[in-house]
């Protein structure tokens, strides 16, 4: 993938070769400005790629699909729309009983039951950002593409959101793409963490993490997964 | 007491104003009393209702027609990036020239009546209105025109359920500026290019006879109608919809 710049052609990510299996949940993993969200956009459809291509079930992706949904950071909510009428934006095909119905349940579902008619500005950061994955969740879609939905978040709020979004999952399972460049959080999410290296970025390595759910924080896998991505990131131990 | 005050600054002004006209020597500046006196006056003979009758009749078209051609064509331009190329330096262009600046081109064109004051007041919230719709919709988040193509929403459907909603806010506030512009060239045009209306009266107060009670009669209305016209759609903003694009 390149960018045309002012100063000529960037090269941003180049012999990018990833396969995804369904239902996995697998976090990109690499430094700020390394292009792991460029990679997001280019498998979601927002970007086309310079050279190469992505196949999701054998077909070529084109471009965005309501099949395969982006959480943003939470100024992805629509600010006019009520937590119901956010979670309603996809649905305008469906009829009235059936959007009513998985209103009901996705606004259930991320613990939003008592806020239907809140507007996101009287909602806090973590509610936001429940209240996006419940319109991405809404519409049913196959691919879940979260790029570092939990930054902008206070770090508590991000724990809780962590462990809410392993929740939603095991209720829905869905393939998730997890852009971030917290190294606790892919260890703490991914069922395989991707990391990328600084630009032109590639693939330096792709760590399987076995543990299952839920993993203790503290136990000796986790710091040793957790260390081997940190040398991967190219970080000393210490600060 | 907060909702006082503004009543006492009225109540001070009319004080000083007052003791203005005791001292002038000319006897032709009226004092608040004359003032009343003169509305008192245009009530009988029936001129204030038609009068202000005539200005809103203005200042409605000419404004309704400038919201329904400028909305769209603003959100078409900051839609279509060529558009916006094609047609935003015609729009800087002309935004300096003064509506009163077209009075004579608009004589010309529709002869001395209400067509030719419509016209200005249509000039003149027009471009603002086109040039603020142009940037309302080009300031739209992109995270939100994304979410849009993400659900898979038709180019209609993302004008009407997103940009629209989304510079709802900044058109409001728009709809607001123009109309105060409206109904300041509304005032002008009367004085020149028709034979009724506020603007009307003040000149022809003036002229015929000096009755300067009358002419600050027509200013204290346009003023008041003026605040009306404001108040009003102020309530829009209210809207529990939009609160979010004002700040809180």
């Amino acid at each position: 993938m390149e960018f045309s710049t002012d100063g000529g052609p960037i090269e941003v990510l180049t012999s990018i070769d990833l396969e995804v299996a369904d239902g996995e949940f697998v976090c990109i993993l690499g430094p700020s400005g390394c292009g792991k969200s460029t990679l997001l956009n280019i498998v979601g459809g927002f970007l086309a790629a310079t050279s190469g291509k992505v196949l999701i079930d054998g077909q070529a992706v084109t471009g965005p699909d309501p099949r395969r949904i982006f959480v943003f950071q939470e100024r992805g909510v629509f600010p006019w729309l009520t937590v119901e009428g956010n979670v309603a934006f996809g649905l305008f095909r469906l009829d009235a009983a059936e959007r009513a119905e998985r209103i009901a349940h996705y606004v259930k579902l991320v613990g939003l039951s008592g806020f239907e008619n809140a507007y996101p500005q009287e909602l806090s950061g973590g509610m936001k950002q429940r209240l996006e994955v419940a319109r991405a969740l809404a519409v049913n879609p196959d691919v879940l593409f979260l790029d570092e939905p939990f930054g902008a978040l206070d770090s508590i709020t991000r724990l809780v959101m962590r462990s809410e979004l392993l929740r939603i999952r095991r209720a829905e399972k869905k393939t998730i793409l997890f852009v971030t460049h917290d190294i606790d959080e892919s260890v703490q999410l991914a069922d395989r963490v991707v990391v990328m290296s600084t630009r032109p970025a590639t693939i330096r390595r792709i760590v399987d993490i076995e543990m299952p759910h839920p993993r203790d924080l503290s136990s000796p896998r986790y710091i040793e997964l957790r260390d081997l991505l940190l040398g991967e990131i190219g970080l000393a131990h210490k600060i | 007491m907060k909702r006082l005050l503004p009543f006492s600054a009225v109540a001070a002004l009319i004080a000083v104003w007052f003791l203005a006209a005791r001292t002038q020597t000319s006897g032709l500046f009226p004092n608040p009393l004359q003032v009343l006196f003169g509305l008192v006056e245009l009530l009988q003979r029936g001129l204030l209702a038609k009068y202000v009758v005539a200005s809103l009749y203005r200042v409605s078209w000419g404004y309704l027609l400038a919201v329904v051609t400028a909305i769209p064509l603003g959100l078409f331009l900051g839609w279509y990036r060529r558009g916006e190329q094609a047609l935003n330096p015609l729009l800087q262009l002309l935004r300096p020239i003064s509506p009163l600046a077209w009075i004579p081109i608009s004589i010309l064109w529709f002869g001395v009546g209400d067509m030719a004051a419509i016209f200005l007041i249509f000039l003149a919230s027009f471009l603002p209105l086109a040039v603020a719709s142009m940037n309302a919709v080009r300031s739209v988040p992109p995270t939100l025109l994304r979410a849009g193509r993400n659900f898979g929403l038709s180019n209609l459907r993302i004008l009407t359920n997103v940009i629209l909603p989304a510079s709802l806010p900044q058109l409001i506030v728009a709809l607001r500026i123009s109309l105060g512009v409206a109904w300041l060239v509304v005032v002008a045009a009367e004085m020149i290019a028709v034979n009724s209306g506020l603007g009307f009266l003040i000149v022809d107060a003036r002229n015929a006879g000096n009755r300067y009670d009358l002419v600050v009669a027509g200013m204290v209305m346009i003023g008041l109608i003026g605040l009306v016209l404001d108040v009003s759609i102020r309530q829009l903003e209210k809207m529990q919809a939009l609160r979010w694009g004002y700040g809180s």
